[in-house]
């Protein structure tokens, strides 16, 4: 193997090395419980300096959305407008602690109140609670409250979710978590979800269905209410993954075709930072017949008398599913997704969808003769292509991936959906430029010229990242999870 | 593309062979080749009772997790423990050492429900031509 680039913060280490020195014992020296001593900590010896470089180097290997385009498909990776930072460092925001009594941290209330009351009205839901951690978590949430609905109605015999195959892979995931049985539905000829198949599925078992819409195929459920009104018929309730907001935000009401428990990723559609950046957060819209089993507790406000001031407290859902975060969820998150909203406006929020929009078709537009995409429709917020071209051997979504890396750009999502054979799933955002897209889309052009002209080229990519194609499999069969300093002479 | 003769085949690539009064089951070498390199083998255990079409074993590959449908009813007696090391024998021999299951069948009329090659390998062509 050839030399890391860099190397781990333990190869680093010196003995002795430190970046602060210790002060000297002024308090009386206590002696450990016997057993809890150990001679040997392997933790790396290093200066304030060594630590700065290694991560700016670090950093420097990587690629961010504040360096170019980062068109992940169903991950909505849009640009984080850096006054979010701003606001989330404001003072009384950093400084509050979640112990304090709720009349020292009114501000704070009232920024979780204002957010549950936007995100209710972009959504048309009744109540929102922001109190998931993330989206999937949000996803939890809503089938728990479904459940915990359907039986106070005595309805007990429920037990199935169905979700379509064109849906996130977190939406059975999270059935599975509470116990449910999922059933998989399949789409049609036209990318929507299959109304024959439904009909058949429904019956007295059925909990709901959860659908994502547009679906992962960037396609927009042309049968959505249809779906609602079956799935409804048979006592079932409706969740909607709301995972693809950013193509409806401004544009229509996820409640409005008959949802009625939605999560909204604030990290995608609301510009919180993804992953690494920070942790996530998972709001969850409800329709009325669910406001009473939202998570304990939800802010509320009560009216000021004679003029007064609005106060704001915890409110107790009579029939909640119970606390689902420790404290009050992601609040930093929270600040960032509101500011988020006040800096658009409604008419903004609407451009960010129309523009999430125009963007993926054009590219679409730009490159679907060199790339197939199935499904031949106007799309949504992203589209999905074939990764493969034809007569070229040994050349699929990967190594078309791996290419990208080459021409400086990030690669879409790929092998996701399922259903379309080496799946690129790519999604520009809004915040890409007319430029951007021409850029990316030249790009994905003459990557089918080579796999024409030199598909090697491809077989062997990268070329020119900071390291060459990475063993995959060895390391899922084989993970190294946990430094150990035995290894090194290996 | 390979394809085994001596078994029968579900919609959902699985294969089913009749040895001695048990059927094992494993999954097609185009199903294996299309999951690509086959990372981790959920296995079920010993003695459950599955029905058929119920999720059986997950097959997870660097490119996506998938469900391994019961092809008939009954007791899983057996599990191919050595999976657990060795996923990669799911790729190398999908139809030999990379077996998943054995059943001891609770309904012999269900055998008949399954695909023949003929009927199979015209599925993954429709499949693979799309």
């Amino acid at each position: 193997m050839s030399t890391p680039l860099e190397p781990l913060i333990h190869e680093l280490s010196v003995p002795g090395r430190q970046g602060t020195p210790v002060p000297e014992l002024d308090v009386p020296k206590a002696a450990l419980p016997e057993g809890l001593v150990r001679d040997a900590l392997p933790l790396p010896e290093v200066s304030e300096i060594d630590v700065v470089r290694h991560f700016l180097r670090l950093s420097q290997l990587n690629y961010a959305i504040d360096q170019g385009i980062y068109p992940l498909g169903s991950c909505t990776m849009k640009y984080n407008p850096k006054i979010n930072e701003q606001t989330a460092r404001l003072p009384g925001f950093v400084g509050a602690h979640p112990h304090q009594p709720v009349g020292t941290v009114q501000g704070a209330l009232r920024l979780m109140y204002d957010l549950q009351t936007y995100l209710a009205e972009i959504s048309g839901f009744a109540a929102v609670t922001v109190q998931p951690a993330a989206g999937a978590q949000g996803e939890l949430v809503g089938v728990l409250m479904m459940r915990k609905y359907l039986l106070d109605r005595g309805e007990t015999q429920r037990d199935t979710i169905l979700v379509p195959d064109s849906a996130h892979g977190t939406n059975p995931a999270s059935t599975s978590m509470t116990g449910l049985r999922v059933v998989q539905l399949p789409s049609d000829e036209r990318g929507n979800t299959d109304l024959d198949a439904l009909r058949s599925e429904v019956c007295e078992r059925i909990i709901g269905i959860m659908i994502t819409n547009p679906n992962t195929l960037g396609l927009f459920e042309e049968h959505i209410e249809e779906i609602s009104e079956i799935v409804h018929g048979c006592g079932g309730l409706v969740y909607g993954d709301g995972a693809n907001l950013n193509a409806l935000v401004g544009v229509m009401h996820p409640a409005d075709v008959g949802i009625d428990v939605m999560h909204f990723n604030l990290h995608k559609t609301f510009s919180t930072p993804h992953g690494g950046g920070g942790p996530g957060a998972g709001p969850v819209g409800v329709a009325e017949h669910l406001v009473d089993y939202l998570p304990d507790p939800v802010v509320r406000m009560t009216p000021g008398a004679d003029g007064a001031p609005a106060t704001y407290g915890f409110h107790h859902p009579p029939h909640s599913i119970g606390r689902v975060r420790s404290f009050w969820g992601h609040f930093g998150m929270l600040v960032r997704a509101y500011t988020y909203i006040r800096m658009h406006g409604a008419a903004g929020l609407r451009d960010v969808a129309e523009h999430a929009v125009l963007n993926a078709n054009y590219l679409r537009s730009r490159v679907k003769e060199a790339y197939h995409v199935p499904f031949e429709r106007i799309c949504k917020h992203e589209f999905v292509a074939e990764g493969s071209f034809e007569g070229v051997e040994d050349v699929g979504a990967m190594e078309i991936c791996k290419r990208l890396i080459d021409h400086g750009v990030h690669p879409p999502t790929m092998y996701f959906p399922l259903i379309v054979h080496d799946a690129l799933m790519i999604e520009p955002t809004e915040t890409e430029s007319l430029r951007s897209l021409d850029h990316y889309a030249d790009i994905l052009l003459e990557i089918a010229e080579e796999a024409e002209r030199d598909p090697d080229l491809l077989r062997q990519a990268p070329h020119n990242a900071p390291v060459r194609r990475l063993d995959e499999v060895g390391a899922a069969r084989n993970p190294i999870l946990r430094y150990e300093p035995e290894a090194e002479e290996d | 593309m390979k394809f085994d003769s001596d078994v029968r085949y579900l919609e959902t690539h699985e294969w089913a062979r009749k040895q001695d009064d048990e059927i094992v089951v494993g999954i097609s070498d185009y199903a294996q080749d299309t999951l690509s390199d086959v990372v981790y083998v959920e296995l079920p255990e010993e003695g459950e009772t599955v029905s058929k079409g119920d999720p059986l074993c997950v097959v997870e590959s660097v490119k996506a997790a998938g469900d391994v449908y019961a092809p008939v009813s009954g007791k899983v007696v057996a599990v191919n423990i050595e999976l657990e090391e060795a996923p990669e024998m799911v790729n190398q021999d999908p139809f030999g050492e990379g077996w998943l299951v054995r059943i001891a069948p609770a309904d012999p009329d269900e055998w008949g429900d399954l695909l023949d090659i003929e009927a199979y390998k015209q599925l993954v062509e429709e499949e693979s031509g799309s």
